[in-house]
């Protein structure tokens, strides 16, 4: 909301000279946060006169065009120029080049004098130019910042003025006003409006505050007036869409006068453009008072006017020129031609005032906040009058801003009143809300008076009963926001002030920490960044492709994914079941940075919907749903697991003096992920692993000891990085974090540590290529009993000396005992009977 | 090198004066002797089979008896301190050489290779943490939730009506279809409806994470940004101990110099509700007032959705964004850098923050 700071001075006590920047000082403390601004003068600058146009010499140029050599007279006749400065004549009279032909010799009109600025920083000075000493300019609407008009130059007698000339013209067109724009939220309708923030200007400084109604005399009981009928046979919630209409007629408007410079001033200023003065009177009304009002061209209408819904199939072309279809939910405005408005949003071409129009029927009505809503949303219509009715509009100013725009269609368009007039509806009855003694101060934490509280309820405009109970207060009609004690409670401290408020520390219960999951977490992220690699964030939307590939790894598996219905692109319309193609585009963004060499992981949820998504109803607000119901609610949430990814790129470490950096491979990724099991106590076993988004032969299948799949890691698939414009033999992994977080071990009990010496042996064991190391491994393990500490694979060989078809793996076995130093023969011994379950299992010979 | 001295007679071992010079000679070469080679070699020739003082113990044997005491007393002695003189300058050298390979093997320590390449969080995952771990140290707990979640933890538990205005300032993800009422949650609270849900009161939790919002990303705008909310419901809580939690809080974040000002503002999960500024005095270009959340008592409609008895029970609430401390608090200039992941942007902060 936009506050013309002359505007708001007529009702509440600003200071003379106070800037827009000192009202929202003031506001800001009662809850309205200041937004901008708007001055005209930070743009523009004088002199800047009425002049008066002597003389108009045309002269034809070259190039086709004539440009006017004008003689202006800038000071009355017989006086003598005050100002002084480079290209101002001392008697008054300028000569200027004007390209615009609007006008003609006697014509007064603005004048920038040399050394005035427009906006645009366009500085005025005297110059040649064909072959004149041009001293100013003649000006146009738009060159003055006010107006989008550039047709030709302001010609003032057009817009009703004819002052003296040398008249400050920045004063008379209002410039030196000035509005401050505030945030009104979204409870607060009634701050849409001088009226409102008046108000709250005197709540804030402690000042008297005058009610823009008080000062209009609406008649009351108004009869035999234009017929209206509020017909709503689908009322929302149970609230009728209309509960109040007041309808005036006005006769013998000329709709072509100009609207006076003070009016177009200020609603320049409260953003609203100057259209035609039935309009501006309108509009001028709504800012001052907050009720909506709407003209229209009595002679257009016919039969009386019916409000109510839509009908099957019926349409309306807007007041914007678009032909709409309306919805069944809609609440019009009719007559007997059918739609004529959609009520509370936006009016009827048809019945529009024009040029022409002489009778005016204005409306004033009341309308339902959610209907309004419902309709300016359906119809991506927000409007002035929406706003304002979506957020709650005072029942009981209707007539008075009827009676306002009457009037002043009266004063500027020279119009009649009729005597008659309509307003039906009812009112709403009054809201009684009790506030309990004390109530106010708990919730607070300041030990409120009774004078602090009763006085802070009738500022409001409330009726407060006070009793040794507590209070009983009617709040103000314009104040819909306000229903329960902690509404109110809240008006009381914000008057009060919220700087009054005392800071006291409450103590929480003795809590537990951190859970596990978080601490197994945060070790997770940990050891990773602590590892060596990059933690980096990215959006989780992406495309139906990128589900596709990087998804469920069975060929033809259903890969569902949550679509978003209104994504910020199309093309990224899903949310993300893996995390690795927001890691591919980090990475791609880091090359084309100029950083090949990475290793980048993010950790984050990722979307796995199954079953049923959603519900079809939600519980109403206010009461806990029924345990069935929540637990409809909850099952209706997708799957939300915690991943971790990584992608590697390039090589381990930058080149340096006396070091050569390693490509990254396969085995990084494996290694990462395994690791990744390692700071978490699990134990993850890698199988040859199948998928489409990585390379067929180099990626393992990661399990935990159960057999549970929890991820992928290896090298991607060669013809997804060439497409990616990844470099070749990029790594990456990917794991269900979740699934490790539950894997980990609640308990470790403590193993023996045996001191006895170990007794170590080296088997090389020749088997068929294809079976897997780590089988061969586990085999060796089982078959060499208790007395087995460790086996690792130290060697993999094949080719000369080893038949085609087979490789030799050549494994280091450690034994020892618990209780005694081992013989070479029961080494030996544990040995053979690994080797001999190895041999069982997959025919290993001993090389 | 010859086992003997060149023309060297065999001294006789009772005769002091030849010995003491054979001793001497010996002496006189082993400290000569620059190189542990050249120190064996002096050994052999004074102290081998075929040295002077060898041959000369040799003769001992043939001594009469009277003189073989006198006789193996001195050689004893000769010996004794030529081998000791050995041993001393054996050592001496041995030292040299040791010092010497060490210098030899010296390196530009400057010119080290980094092989082990440093890693780095992510600072907006860094500051939850050290949000969190203040809230902790309060005996607050961390609650966590989807960040797809329905509609009426989103909006209709927390009090937002169905066709209020306030319900489309969130600018909200929809899931298809509308009808299922999912939405990407657009803010953290629906954490708070389920921990009000799930847990008995007094309830302390503190709810970090993302949420998301459909504005285009710009220097100031991010559709995924992060949030923490706080939540505390129990007998009697004020707007007093809101202050005095968020108080304790920035002045654990921004030093004892923060403070905290609340403005009136509205929110549909609390009434009162409020505007918080904090008073940062660490802020690039001097200590100032700074925009960081709303806060407010919660709305005892939000404590009936979660079946919490408004009439015993009331609470507080808070939120804050992550991104916008990561703005003020280390001067990131453009929300662009928190979100596309340029590394230099993480490894810049490293572990901290």
């Amino acid at each position: 909301m936009r506050i013309p700071i002359s505007w708001l001075r007529e009702f509440a006590a600003v200071p003379a000279g106070a800037t827009a920047e000192d009202v929202m000082a003031e506001l800001v403390k009662v809850g309205f946060e200041e937004e901008d601004v708007h001055r005209p003068t930070d743009t523009l600058q004088g002199p800047i006169v009425v002049g008066q146009v002597l003389s108009i010499v045309k002269e034809p140029q070259t190039n086709g065009k004539t440009i006017n050599w004008c003689q202006v007279r800038v000071v009355p006749e017989g006086q003598e120029q005050t100002l002084t400065g480079d290209g101002i004549d001392p008697y008054g009279v300028q000569g200027i080049i004007c390209g615009a032909h609007n006008f003609v010799a006697g014509d007064k009109v603005v004048v920038t004098l040399p050394g005035a600025v427009l906006p645009g920083d366009f500085r005025i000075s005297a110059r040649k130019t064909y072959g004149h000493l041009s001293a100013g300019m003649i000006a146009s609407v738009r060159e003055l910042g006010i107006g989008d008009d550039h047709d030709g130059i302001l010609v003032l007698s057009r817009i009703g003025l004819d002052p003296e000339i040398g008249t400050d013209a920045m004063e008379l067109l209002g410039l030196y006003d000035q509005a401050a724009e505030i945030n009104v939220t979204p409870d607060r309708g009634y701050a849409f409006s001088i009226r409102g923030v008046a108000r709250e200007y005197a709540h804030a400084t402690g000042t008297p505050f005058t009610d823009p109604a008080a000062n209009v005399q609406a008649p009351q009981g108004l009869t035999g007036g234009y017929a209206v009928t509020l017909d709503d046979a689908a009322p929302i919630y149970g609230k009728p869409g209309c509960d109040r209409f007041v309808a005036r007629t006005v006769s013998g408007v000329d709709a072509t006068r100009p609207t006076p410079p003070w009016m177009t001033s200020r609603l320049r200023l409260a953003g609203i453009r100057s259209i035609s003065l039935p309009v501006d009177i309108s509009n001028y009304v709504m800012l001052e008072l907050g009720q909506p009002t709407h003209c229209y061209d009595k002679d257009k209408l016919s039969g009386g006017i019916v409000v109510r819904r839509a009908a099957a199939g019926e349409r309306l072309t807007t007041l914007d020129g678009k032909d709409r279809a309306l919805d069944a939910g809609d609440l019009l405005i009719t007559d007997g031609s059918g739609p004529i408005g959609i009520a509370g949003v936006m009016g009827g071409a048809a019945t529009e005032v024009g040029d022409s129009t002489s009778t005016i029927l204005v409306e004033a009505a009341h309308f339902d906040e959610v209907s309004i809503g419902r309709s300016r949303r359906r119809h991506k219509l927000p409007s002035e009058a929406s706003k304002r009715f979506e957020r709650g509009v005072d029942w009981h100013v209707a007539d008075v801003a009827a009676q306002r725009v009457v009037d002043l269609l009266v004063d500027l368009a020279g119009g009649t009143a009729d005597a008659t007039g309509t307003d039906v509806g009812t009112a709403p009855g009054a809201v009684t809300i009790t506030l309990p003694a004390g109530f106010a101060a708990q919730r607070i934490g300041i030990d409120f008076t009774a004078e602090q509280i009763t006085t802070s309820l009738v500022d409001l405009g409330a009726t407060v009963e006070a009793s040794d109970a507590g209070w009983t207060v009617t709040a103000p009609s314009w104040r819909s926001d306000l229903e329960t004690k902690e509404d109110l409670t809240e008006e009381i401290a914000r008057l009060v002030g919220y700087d009054k408020i005392p800071a006291t520390l409450p103590v929480a219960p003795p809590g537990r920490g951190l859970t596990r999951l978080q601490q197994q977490r945060r070790r997770l992220i940990q050891a990773l960044a602590d590892a060596g690699l990059t933690e980096v964030l990215s959006y989780p939307f992406v495309t139906k492709a990128a589900n596709d590939t990087f998804g469920v790894a069975e060929a033809g598996a259903v890969r569902s994914a949550v679509k978003l219905a209104n994504p910020i692109s199309e093309e990224q319309g899903f949310l993300r079941t893996s995390i690795l193609p927001g890691l591919i585009e980090v990475a791609k963004r880091n090359h084309s940075r100029g950083f090949r060499d990475l290793a980048v992981f993010e950790s984050g949820l990722v979307f796995l919907p199954s079953g049923t998504v959603g519900t079809a109803e939600i519980p109403p607000l206010g009461a806990k749903p029924s345990d069935e119901v929540l637990d409809g609610l909850y099952d209706g949430v997708p799957d939300q697991p915690f991943h971790v990814a990584a992608v590697f790129t390039g090589h381990d470490s930058p080149a340096a003096a006396a070091h050569t950096p390693r490509a990254w491979d396969w085995a990084d990724a494996l290694d990462i992920a395994r690791f990744a099991g390692d700071v978490l106590g699990v134990d993850l076993v890698a199988s040859q692993g199948r998928h489409q988004a990585f390379h067929p032969g180099r990626a393992a299948l990661l399990s935990l000891r159960s057999g549970e799949p929890v991820g992928y890691a290896g090298e991607l698939h060669p013809k997804l990085l060439a497409a990616a414009d990844m470099p070749a033999r990029s790594v990456a992994l990917e794991l269900n974090a979740d699934a490790l977080f539950q894997a980990a071990p609640d308990v470790i009990v403590a193993r023996h540590i045996s001191a006895f010496p170990v007794a170590t042996q080296d088997v090389a064991l020749v088997v068929p290529a294809d079976v897997p190391a780590d089988s061969v491994l586990a085999a060796l393990r089982e078959g060499a009993g208790e007395l087995l500490e460790d086996v690792a694979l130290f060697d993999v060989y094949a080719g000369k000396g080893i038949e085609d078809g087979r490789k030799s793996l050549a494994f280091g076995l450690r034994f020892r005992a618990a209780d005694r130093t081992l013989t070479a023969d029961e080494a030996s011994a544990a040995r053979e009977s690994a080797v001999a379950l190895a041999g069982e299992r997959f025919g290993a010979v001993q090389r | 090198m010859t086992e003997t001295l060149p023309g060297a007679a065999i001294p006789n071992p009772t005769d002091e004066a030849a010995i003491n010079a054979a001793v001497d000679q010996a002496i006189t070469a082993i400290a000569g002797a620059g190189t542990l080679d050249g120190l064996k070699a002096v050994r052999l020739a004074h102290t081998g089979e075929k040295s002077p003082l060898s041959l000369a113990n040799r003769e001992i044997g043939a001594l009469p008896k009277d003189q073989k005491a006198i006789a193996g007393k001195l050689m004893g002695s000769s010996r004794g301190k030529v081998n000791k003189a050995l041993a001393d300058r054996t050592a001496e050298l041995e030292a040299e050489n040791d010092a010497r390979i060490l210098l030899e093997e010296t390196v530009d320590v400057t010119a080290a290779p980094r092989r082990r390449r440093a890693g780095a969080r992510h600072p907006l995952s860094t500051l939850q943490d050290r949000v969190a771990d203040i809230f902790v140290g309060m005996g607050w707990e961390i609650a966590e939730g989807p960040e797809v979640e329905s509609e009426w933890f989103n909006f209709d538990a927390l009090n937002f009506k169905p066709d209020h205005p306030a319900r489309e300032m969130q600018d909200t993800f929809f899931v298809e279809p509308p009808e299922a009422h999912l939405v990407m949650r657009t803010h953290t609270s629906p954490v708070q409806v389920r921990s009000m849900l799930e847990r008995e009161v007094p309830i302390y939790v503190l709810c970090p994470g993302k949420v998301f919002r459909t504005d285009e990303l710009d220097a100031t705008h991010t559709p995924v940004f992060h949030q923490f909310e706080g939540l505390a419901i129990d007998k009697n809580l004020s707007m007093a101990d809101l202050l005095g939690t968020l108080e304790h809080f920035t002045r654990q974040m921004f030093g004892d110099e923060a403070s905290v000002r609340l403005r009136p503002n509205y929110f549909p999960f609390t009434e009162p509700s409020a505007e918080l500024d904090i008073w940062h005095p660490g802020a690039k270009g001097g200590p100032r007032w700074i925009e960081w959340g709303g806060c407010g008592m919660i709305n005892p409609n939000v404590l009936r959705a979660a079946g919490i008895d408004p009439d015993v029970y009331s609470g507080f609430a808070f939120g804050m964004g992550i991104e916008r401390a990561l703005m003020f608090r280390n001067e990131v200039g453009d929300m662009r850098d928190m979100i596309e992941g340029d590394v230099r942007f993480s490894e810049h902060f490293g572990m901290e923050i």
